[in-house]
């Protein structure tokens, strides 16, 4: 097992991180409540993809945006302060 | 003025760190990133910011980012800053770079004011972010030089014997002033626009400036992780933190509050200041809004000169 772990020749000097963003951190399985957005009523107007303290709301690639459910820690900022109050936090 | 759909889509702070849910400090050094962009070096003293981040092998920063200890940040800053002058001596190609300095309220307010002081006396040309959350909130909510008065924390409980904090918030952005610097300011989360505004007018002086940005904490100031930006947009609503600048000399007031609500608004949203609303200490609350009105007339004074 200890085996996979690489030696202290193998660590960069000072613990520097070469590649960075190379390895994400998977947060999502802290939450209770997970946001859902109502694209049907949603506005675009990206407040909660500026809000969001993750960062797990991505711009998708039509002008919308979707949620990374990898990594939302289900804080609710973004139902919260969303303009036209599309997003719900359902459990789960 | 920038609009939200002309900010870079492209992110340089990642996900994957371990700050709370709900963290305000996280959203204003993500807006910082979204306003510095890629030609930028941050160093990060002690503190949540710099402990939620970086946990070896991981990191949340696609750009340079140094690690120093909770005093000196800017003494850091100013070394990057020196070494890549005298580099640029040397070499043939000529880039604009930011740095940017990044304490927390414990690493700037106390700590590390000294290193800043030196730092802005000796007109390096970096930022120094101060994202405030008005306690030592990684170590467990110790008191600090930027708590207010009358907070709970756990080593001023709002008990029977002191109404939370009996000292006084320190005026950061006055310290700053006092220095003869170009451009200090205060900014909210709440009102991104004026803040990445501020960033990027901060970047732009060719020398030292301070931005001190409040930054609520849901864990230290006791309220519910969705509420951070209703909490930071009361602190303004209510004058409690005003939102000004100082520029070439001249201040502005960025955000007017021409109807301010009651501070006991801003206070009852949070837990660490139920115990003023207790009758033995009914005259708290009454102190805090003078100090309030106070602050305001004197700033507003400033902004006539």
């Amino acid at each position: 097992m200890m085996s996979k772990f690489p030696t202290y020749k193998e660590v960069p000097i000072a613990g520097n991180i070469y590649d960075p963003g190379k390895l994400v951190y998977k947060t999502g399985d802290w939450r209770t409540f997970k946001p859902v957005i109502d694209h049907e009523k949603c506005i675009k107007c990206y407040i909660c993809w500026l809000y969001c303290p993750e960062p797990s709301i991505d711009r998708t690639k039509d002008g919308g945006v979707e949620i990374n459910y990898e990594q939302c820690k289900g804080c609710g900022i973004c139902a919260a302060e969303c303009p036209v109050k599309c997003i719900e936090m359902v459990k789960g | 003025m920038v609009a939200i759909k002309d900010l870079p889509v492209e992110e340089l702070y990642l996900p994957g760190h371990r700050l709370c849910p709900g963290c305000g400090p996280s959203i204003a050094i993500r807006m910082m990133m979204k306003a510095a962009e890629k030609n930028t070096i941050v160093t990060t003293a002690t503190g949540c910011m710099e402990v939620g981040t970086t946990l070896y092998p991981y990191t949340s920063w696609l750009v340079p980012w140094v690690h120093t200890a909770f005093e000196n940040t800017a003494a850091t800053a100013s070394g990057i800053e020196a070494a890549y002058k005298a580099m640029g001596r040397r070499s043939s190609e000529q880039r604009k770079i930011n740095i940017i300095a990044l304490g927390g309220d414990g690493g700037t307010f106390d700590i590390g004011i000294q290193a800043l002081s030196g730092a802005l006396e000796r007109g390096h040309d970096f930022l120094y972010l101060c994202y405030d959350n008005e306690a030592y909130m990684n170590t467990g909510i110790q008191r600090s030089g930027a708590t207010p008065h009358g907070a709970s924390t756990t080593t001023s409980w709002g008990g029977k014997k002191i109404p939370g904090k009996p000292e006084w918030k320190k005026d950061l952005i006055g310290i700053s002033i006092a220095h003869g610097i170009e451009f200090a300011a205060t900014a909210s989360i709440a009102y991104w626009n004026d803040f990445i505004t501020k960033v990027k007018k901060a970047l732009d002086v060719n020398g030292p400036a301070v931005i001190h940005i409040l930054a609520p904490c849901p864990r230290g100031w006791r309220y519910e992780d969705k509420d951070t930006l209703k909490i930071a947009r009361l602190a303004t609503q209510t004058r409690y933190f005003p939102i000004y600048e100082f520029n070439n000399g001249k201040y502005t007031l960025n955000i007017k509050v021409p109807n301010p609500l009651p501070v006991e608004e801003f206070l009852k949203a949070q837990g660490r200041f139920k115990h003023l609303f207790k009758p033995e200490y009914s005259n708290e609350i009454q102190e805090i809004q003078e100090f309030v009105n106070k602050n305001w007339d004197r700033l507003e004074k400033l902004t006539t000169l």
